[in-house]
């Protein structure tokens, strides 16, 4: 397996290719995350909405042969489920997060039962650009072969940190996560604002569901998402709701996803599934390093149901 | 009359409710008020809490719809559907609770209240124009500041700013200066009196302050349990004769007189440190000496530490260093430790700080002594017998107005919350007594009593540590008074030698 020409730097070099790849659902969930919560709403559901995503794209893709259509086809599925949420969280008294569990529960429950017959077949996948095109080194050229949804991914966490400061839009949205009454005192529908987001968010997360299923690692089976929504989630309290820290921080998780396969690659095969946990370790050790009992978490939606 | 018309475009107008009656269900809130508030006045409300106060301003700007009764807007009768019809015919309320988004700067906030915000909002350009709209205003605040970072008074300038800022010019403010310091009041008050002269504003100021309304107010209009008891020109009136009005035939607790010394110290701290959510220094190493027999007030515009430092002594906050000192003996607000040194708290919002909302009113008043004789046998076994003749005698005492003593506390009215809070607190021996904002929205009845038994547990040798942001009623209860700004004590004197304009000074920080 290992290439004797490049040696150790096998291990960066794969995790950087694992940043580029594995990173694209984290980031399209946690930034459709943060928009829902920025707007003073915690959607828990996107694991179940990813794998919905994964699933309808693939079959779509499988059905009308164009993948792009898959693409477009889980974000309309993740839009629904996440209109789905808004609206039972509308109705009084009910609590987003107890809503956020059910709907995972739901979408994942929902896609393998329509998914059984998509085990089998092949769909068309996404493709993807060579940008190793200069190098003769074939384990820079696998690294550097980027699809072309990460690069949407990584242009929206500057376009939606910017839209938050500047757009209308975005301004109603952070009022209406950092306080209901100014925004209702405005003549504004806090439901409204909040229902578009968690369809925006909706969206954003069956994205990346038709990532996982049409490119990598492209097939769908029912261990596809292993928990990358519910990861995702977390990340954006990691990023302090900060859409370009959510893209650090997927890339980093990413990153940490691909250390197992790397270090197997190049024969380091003792401790295998410790490396593969590498992830959840990450998700561990931040939250210790960033939370303490004594302070309330900077930059957090003050209409947040954990934070209130 | 005209019906319908909006009011001139440039200068001040005034608005008249013409027999406003609103009813909520049974509940008559207003019956046949009548206010008037000439153009180009300052107009006074007065009235205790519950009075129909904020029910007819908000019937004035179309939250509510009054079952009767008409409002005239610059001479002319308009039906107001709601608060937008209002804000059309200029028309803005600045309300007591702050509607400005603390996570945003304040050019956002400014440009977000905006019937007309841009799809993408160009900020140079918004900038500048705020800027030059700033340089034409009496105040000045930072554009670019978080609001969470500006002090309690440049909020409420901001408030301000953006009632003008959206070309209102007929403002109703809702208690403005109740988190301001008496210079920051005099001076945005000031401000706006000017401006009033000046023809280009009308003003209906909510208030309870008299200090405030013989200083800047025309005229007046004091409401009793929703009806009208008086109007007129301040200049004639008196603070006592408006008093008296406001109240009515209502009985207030008369408060003992201070009597007795100071003794031994009883409650020390010694550089005592405490952290914000934020984590954030907010209590720098102080240290005080309460002795028994004595009402040490600490005196400052809210979120300069006193809720932290208070947090510390009821063991809701840790300190985060220096000591604490009860007869002597280190103090770590335990259980045991706030029994053996007789203990009482009264802290600020005691329904969510003292009560459990959900349960009983007389649970709420057994909780320091629930799992002892004689409501527990053998610490366990509850004797919801002796919870219920307990309550009982202490409602009767402390006047507690609840339906049963099993209704829940939630449904009691602020000064019966307090009041409870109060007979728990204090019907035993108290050594030590820390109260903080303890009469914040409370009835002139409620007040009277809560300072009565204040002063009586004084009297009777208790050390009392008074944090309160009414000066007013620091300097009428506290035997030395203590300035907090930015964490630190940075005044201290006897209260009889205070100088009322030092105390101010060092509550602004200067």
């Amino acid at each position: 397996m290992a290439d004797g020409s490049i040696g150790l730097w096998t291990v960066p070099l794969a995790v950087l290719g694992g940043a580029i790849r594995v990173s694209t659902p984290f980031l399209f969930v946690s930034l459709g995350e943060c928009i829902t919560e920025r707007s003073g709403r915690i959607n828990l559901g996107l694991e179940g909405t990813l794998v919905m995503g994964a699933m309808s794209a693939y079959g779509i893709s499988y059905l009308t042969g164009s993948p792009w259509l898959g693409v477009l086809a889980a974000g309309i599925t993740g839009a629904l489920l996440g209109a789905l949420h808004a609206g039972i969280c509308s109705l009084p008294r009910v609590n987003d997060v107890a809503v956020g569990i059910a709907l995972m529960l739901f979408g994942t429950g929902l896609a393998f039962y329509l998914g059984k017959p998509l085990i089998e077949p092949t769909a068309p996948r996404l493709p993807a650009i060579d940008f190793g095109w200069w190098s003769d080194i074939p384990q820079v050229r696998a690294a550097l072969r980027v699809n072309v949804l990460f690069l949407i991914g990584v242009a929206l966490a500057p376009i939606l940190y910017w839209a938050f400061r500047t757009t209308r839009w975005g301004l109603l949205l952070r009022t209406a996560g950092e306080s209901s009454d100014a925004a209702r005192a405005m003549g504004h529908s806090v439901l409204l604002i909040r229902l578009r987001a968690t369809m925006v968010g909706g969206f954003l997360a069956g994205i990346g569901g038709s990532f996982l299923s049409l490119f990598y690692p492209g097939s769908w089976n029912e261990g596809l998402s292993s928990g990358q929504g519910i990861t995702a989630v977390a990340l954006v309290i990691f990023a302090r709701w900060d859409p370009l820290l959510c893209l650090w921080a997927s890339l980093a998780f990413g990153g940490a996803a691909a250390l197992g396969p790397a270090l197997q690659s190049v024969g380091v095969t003792s401790g295998y599934h410790l490396f593969n946990a590498a992830p959840y370790i990450l998700t561990l050790a931040i939250m210790i390093i960033t939370c303490s009992p004594k302070r309330t978490l900077t930059g957090a939606p003050a209409e947040l149901s954990i934070t209130r | 009359m005209i019906i319908g018309e909006p009011p001139p475009l440039v200068g001040a107008f005034g608005v008249d409710a013409i027999a406003m009656t609103m009813r909520f269900g049974d509940f008559l809130a207003l019956d046949n008020v009548e206010l008037k508030v000439r153009p180009g006045s300052f107009h006074a409300l007065l009235g205790e809490n519950g009075a129909g106060k904020s029910t007819l301003v908000k019937c004035i700007m179309g939250y509510y719809h009054a079952t009767e009764g008409d409002i005239l807007v610059g001479g002319r009768e308009q039906a107001i559907a709601n608060p937008k019809d209002a804000h059309a015919l200029g028309l803005g309320m600045v309300y007591q609770h702050f509607t400005l988004v603390p996570a945003m700067t304040v050019a956002e906030n400014l440009v977000l209240a905006r019937d007309d915000v841009p799809a993408v909002v160009n900020w140079p350009k918004e900038m500048k124009e705020l800027e030059a709209f700033l340089a034409r205003m009496p105040f000045k605040v930072p554009l670019s500041a978080k609001v969470s970072d500006i002090s309690a008074g440049e909020r409420q300038k901001c408030e301000i700013l953006k009632q003008l800022y959206l070309k209102r010019r007929f403002l109703i403010l809702d208690e403005p200066t109740s988190v301001l310091t008496p210079a920051e009041a005099d001076e945005v008050l000031g401000m706006l009196r000017d401006m009033v002269v000046k023809g280009e504003l009308t003003i209906l100021m909510i208030t309870h302050k008299f200090r405030e309304v013989m200083a800047f107010a025309d005229e007046v209009t004091i409401l009793r349990r929703g009806k009208l008891a008086g109007a007129g020109k301040v200049s004639e009136l008196t603070p006592d004769a408006m008093a008296r009005t406001m109240i009515g035939a209502e009985e207030l607790t008369v408060q003992p007189p201070r009597t007795g010394e100071a003794g031994k110290a009883r409650l020390e701290l010694a550089n005592v440190r405490a952290l914000d959510d934020a984590g954030a220094v907010a209590v720098h190493d102080v240290s005080l000496t309460v002795r028994a027999g004595e009402i040490v007030g600490i005196a400052g515009v809210s979120g300069n530490g006193q809720r932290q430092l208070v947090e510390v002594l009821a063991g809701q906050r840790e300190a985060e260093g220096g000591e604490i000192r009860v007869a002597g003996i280190p103090y770590h607000a335990s259980r045991e430790q706030m029994r053996r040194h007789k203990m009482s708290l009264l802290p600020e919002e005691p329904l969510k700080n003292a009560c459990v909302g959900g349960m009983s009113v007389a649970d709420n008043i057994a909780f320091r002594e629930f799992d002892r004789a004689p409501f527990a046998s053998g610490g366990w076994w509850l004797d919801r017998g002796a919870f219920r003749d307990d309550a009982k005698k202490k409602i009767g005492q402390y006047k507690i107005k609840t339906r049963t003593p099993e209704t829940p506390i939630s449904a009691l009215s602020g000064g019966n919350v307090q009041r409870a809070v109060l007979a728990r607190e204090l019907a035993g021996d108290v050594e030590v007594l820390i109260a903080a904002n303890p009469c914040f929205g409370l009835d002139f009845a409620a007040v009277a009593q809560i300072h009565a038994e204040i002063m009586a547990a004084r009297n009777r040798g208790a050390a009392v540590l008074l944090v309160s942001e009414d000066l007013d009623e620091l300097l009428e209860l506290s035997d030395r008074l203590v300035v907090m700004f930015h964490g630190e004590f940075v005044y201290e004197a006897r209260t009889s030698e205070a100088d009322l304009t030092e105390v101010g000074r060092h509550m602004a920080g200067h």
